[in-house]
Formats: C-alpha cells, structure tokens, sequence
C-alpha cells in the first residue's frame, strides 16, 4: 500500500444558496480544489463523490455521471462513482479515493460530497433524512432524526448527569468557531439562553442544537505521497481511513448513548497512525446535534464516558483549550449538507494543518482527526492527517 | 411506504410478531430471517412476544416527519420487551407522566395515514401497564 496525500482542497460556501443547483456547486468545489492542487484536468484518473439523497432533494439520481459531465470530464471517460452512506457520504467517499490512490489502482484522484437540500420543504427533507435510519422499524413509528438524538439526550442525562446547559454549550462554541469562518453558514455568536429558550424540535433537543439544513460541496485532490511535492508544498498526509458498522437502529445498540461503531473506527484509525486519542492536536467531529459532538468525543476517547457534557462546558474543546473540536463551527454553525460534510471535515484540518485557518488558527497544530457518522451510528468514518509524513 | 411493504409487516405489526433463534434461545423484534449470533447455523422461527416492556429512553417529537405532522406532539420511545428484545414505538399517555423505567404493554392503534385519500397505518403502540392516577 502507498501513503497517500492531500494535494488540494476546495469549498463552496454553506448555505441555503437558492441560485445554485446541485451540479454548479460540485463544479465549483472541484475547480477550486484542482485550481488549488496546480492539477490539470487531464490527469485526473478518478472522481469519487459522497452524496446521500439526490433521488428525493433533486429527484436525480446517476450523480457521478453528471458530475464527471458537467467538469468536463466525460469526453476522457474519467470514472465517476457515487457514494452513499447517509451523512457519513462524504467521508466514506473519502475513503473509497485514499483506498483508490494506496491501492495503486489510480494515482491523481478527486473525492468530494455535495448534497442540494433546499430545493424541497422542510418536511420533505426530515423524511428523506429519516431514511437513514430503519425506514420499517424506526421511520413508521415517527422516528425522526432529532428524535432519535433526543433519545440519546435524555438518556444520557439520566445516566451522567448531563445538563441541558452542557448541551447548550457545544452550540455556543460552535457558532462562536462558525463566526470565524468564512464558509460557514451561520457566522453569529449565540449565548446559552439563545439556545434553551429556542423552539423543542424534539425534547430535549431545541431548534439550536441541531445543525442546519444546508446546500454545499467540497472536494479534495488525493496523489500519491511520493508525488505529492510536484505539485503543493504544504501536501496533507493520510495517517489513517477507517470505517465500521454500527446496528442500523439505534434500539439495537448495545449502550444506546456509545455509538460503537465510532469506537471501533476510532481504534482502528489510532491503530493504523500508531497514535493514541492523546497525540491527536485538534478534531473536526460529527456534530449533527449537540450530543453528537458529547457522545463523540467520548467515543473517540479524548475524555471518559459521560464526562462530554462536563469538558464541553469546562472549554476543554474550545479554540486554546486542550483538545479544540469542530473549529471550523461543526456541522452545527458551517452547515449539513450532508454528502459534503465529511469531505469538507476534512478540509478544515487539510487548513489548519497548512496553517492556513486565519482567525480560528490551533496553534501548533500538527495532527487531526475527523470523525463522520450516518445515521444514528450505522456507519462511522475516522480519519487522521498530519502534517508530516 | 408502499402498500406491498407494509402489507408483508402486517402480522409483526399487528400483533408483535418477532422471531426466535432456537439455537443460541435470542428473541428478534423486530424480525430477523438471520440469526446475527448463530448466522447461517440458526434455526429462525416466529415467536410472539408478550407485549410487556419497560421503557429505556423516550422523546417528545414536536417537528415531524411528513405524514406525522398531524400527530405532534408525540411519545417516541425505545422499548425493551420482557423476552429481551428492544424496539422503537410510540407511548400513549399524559405527557408528564412519561419517564425512563416505566412499565408500558402494547396496545393496537393508528400509527399514522399518508394523506387524505392514502393508505391509513396501523400497529403496536404502548400504554402504561397500570392506569396513572
């Protein structure tokens, strides 16, 4: 297997970008993520893009032929490959191009997400975001995803003590983060009373600790490491792509506040980077809800089980603190266009490994994690860069 | 969901119909035609399970799905069965009353309709065991 490299990262701007369609923002990702690798087009062997429900947000689905038509890619016949895994799209079509360019297989390779989410009412998209858990089993007896968040919550606060507060926490630190980022789709600070006074999505979940729905794309080029210096000074090296399976609902789960197959992404990827939770300098986790981001880093072993709640509020995971978390505001404050989110986790640390992040800057930052989930944790993706080979 | 889909679930809705795997003795409900313990080496037979449970962790769902919108806001809840199993469901009862540990049976009702003039669910919610207050 080779090493492989981050030679290039491109974002479009997370929103609700109603003048934009699904194929204009891929093509704006990948032009700005190639542009930014110095790549010409023609050496592009594979493109590899994570997206969760163009069927029911743009009723189209053969999303990596268009893609690969509309970047002007069709006429060389460049393979093109959808990937799905609910929100965790992204980083598993991450994977699938790292897995791709290690293998040997293909050497120049593009791997992004995009997801086009508000082109459907708010109700339409609840329901297609509810088919990432068990449509027969969870979906007909009104499961929704904060629902099932929510179950999490409460059953957490019932066992750890957990605070509303605690929860509330994460938001607030997230959107502060978001404000500094120029992607991001909220740039606003919001204060613990913004949060637990907002509307009950699901109880104990208010509206402010749910991420958003968004339309977005991120990509990113991946050569292989030997390579990576022909074309960027500053390549991103890949330490580690793991994945696991979790029990598709979340009643299956052995302790339904771990998501386990985060635990076991997360053991193979320290493994893989022989690195433990202690060497890793800042993280980019999955914080779909705010006790999301508190089960993740739970999960991910950078504190005990049931003491998220308590360092999210401590500002252990703040900018300057110990370990930062969701620098760039998470899925929470940046957005959820879910199919681009596990690339884009990925570019933040591709950033801030470069040094590139400006205002939300770690210092010092050498390693980095990202950590996607679909679903409720059927599926978990963990990644480690660093800046050094 | 289509009527095909729901129509091949009627009997474990209606009636909690989950499976049994006579070789490791483990309860499924919902059903599974494998055996993740035993796989390919379990016996999968159809069991009916009794109805009791206890409830291990609960929500109130206010933002809904669409063809639930009309029902908020309702009890989402995870259930474990007395056979050992554990299931999501809905829990019909003052919403004050609802807590983590409470002793719930099933109970046959609407779960939900897809509009006006299309198909109307029906199966297994919960109530509590004994009447509260």
């Amino acid at each position: 297997m080779r090493d492989v490299a981050i030679i290039g990262v491109g974002c479009t701007e997370f929103g609700e970008l109603w003048d934009k369609s699904f194929r204009e923002l891929f093509v704006e990702a990948g032009i700005s993520a190639i542009e930014d690798a110095n790549v010409q087009g023609g050496k592009i062997d594979a493109l590899y893009v994570g997206n969760m429900s163009g069927g029911r947000f743009i009723e189209q689905e053969h999303l990596g032929a268009l893609i690969a038509d509309y970047s002007g890619l069709a006429s060389l016949h460049v393979p093109s490959t959808r990937v799905e895994a609910a929100c965790a799209s992204g980083g598993l079509a991450l994977r699938q191009g790292i897995i791709a360019v290690a293998s040997g297989y293909h050497d120049i390779v593009i791997a992004g997400g995009a997801e086009k989410m508000t082109d459907v009412g708010v109700e339409t998209t609840t329901d297609a975001l509810a088919a990432a858990a068990d449509r027969e089993w969870e979906g007909i007896m009104g499961a929704t995803f904060p629902g099932l968040y929510a179950m999490i919550a409460r059953l957490h606060m019932h066992k750890y003590g957990t605070t509303q507060e605690q929860l509330a926490s994460v938001a607030v630190k997230n959107h502060h983060n978001g404000a500094m980022n120029p992607i991001a789709q909220f740039q606003n600070e919001i204060s613990i009373e913004t949060v637990i006074n907002s509307v009950m999505v699901a109880d104990p979940l208010h509206v402010f600790d749910c991420s958003p729905i968004t339309d977005g794309a991120s990509a990113v080029v991946l050569a292989p490491a030997d390579i990576a210096h022909k074309y960027t000074d500053t390549p991103i090296y890949v330490k580690a792509s793991a994945q696991a399976s979790g029990t598709l609902s979340l009643h299956d789960r052995p302790d339904i506040t771990t998501l386990d197959a985060t635990v076991a992404a997360a053991n193979r990827a320290y493994k893989m980077a022989k690195l433990t939770p202690r060497d890793i300098d800042f993280a980019e986790v999955h914080d779909c809800f705010t006790i999301a981001e508190i089960c993740a880093i739970e999960d991910l072993g950078f504190v005990k089980k049931g003491e998220g709640g308590k360092a999210s509020e401590s500002g252990m995971t703040a900018l300057g603190g110990d370990i930062p978390i969701n620098t760039s505001g998470g899925l929470k404050a940046c957005g959820h266009p879910v199919g681009a989110t596990g690339v884009k986790q990925a570019i933040e640390v591709a950033l801030q490994l470069r040094g590139e992040a400006g205002k939300r800057q770690v210092d010092g930052a050498k390693i980095g994690l990202t950590h996607n989930v679909g679903g409720s944790g059927g599926t978990a993706v963990v990644h480690i860069f660093s800046r050094e080979r | 969901m289509s009527v095909p889909r729901f129509w091949r679930r009627l009997k474990n809705l209606y009636n909690l119909i989950g499976t049994h795997c006579e070789k490791c003795k483990e309860y499924y409900y919902p059903p599974r035609n494998m055996c993740p313990r035993c796989r390919r080496t379990g016996v999968i037979v159809p069991f009916k399970f009794n109805g009791k449970g206890e409830v291990v962790t609960y929500t109130i769902v206010h933002s809904a799905a669409k063809d639930y919108v009309r029902h908020t806001p309702y009890i989402l809840a995870i259930i474990k069965l007395e056979e050992g199993p554990r299931l999501t469901s809905q829990v019909i009862c003052a919403h004050e009353d609802i807590h983590i540990g409470m002793k719930v049976k099933s109970a046959f009702r609407r779960l939900g309709e897809e509009s006006e003039k299309g198909m109307i669910y029906y199966g297994t919610k919960f109530i509590p065991l004994e009447t509260v207050k």
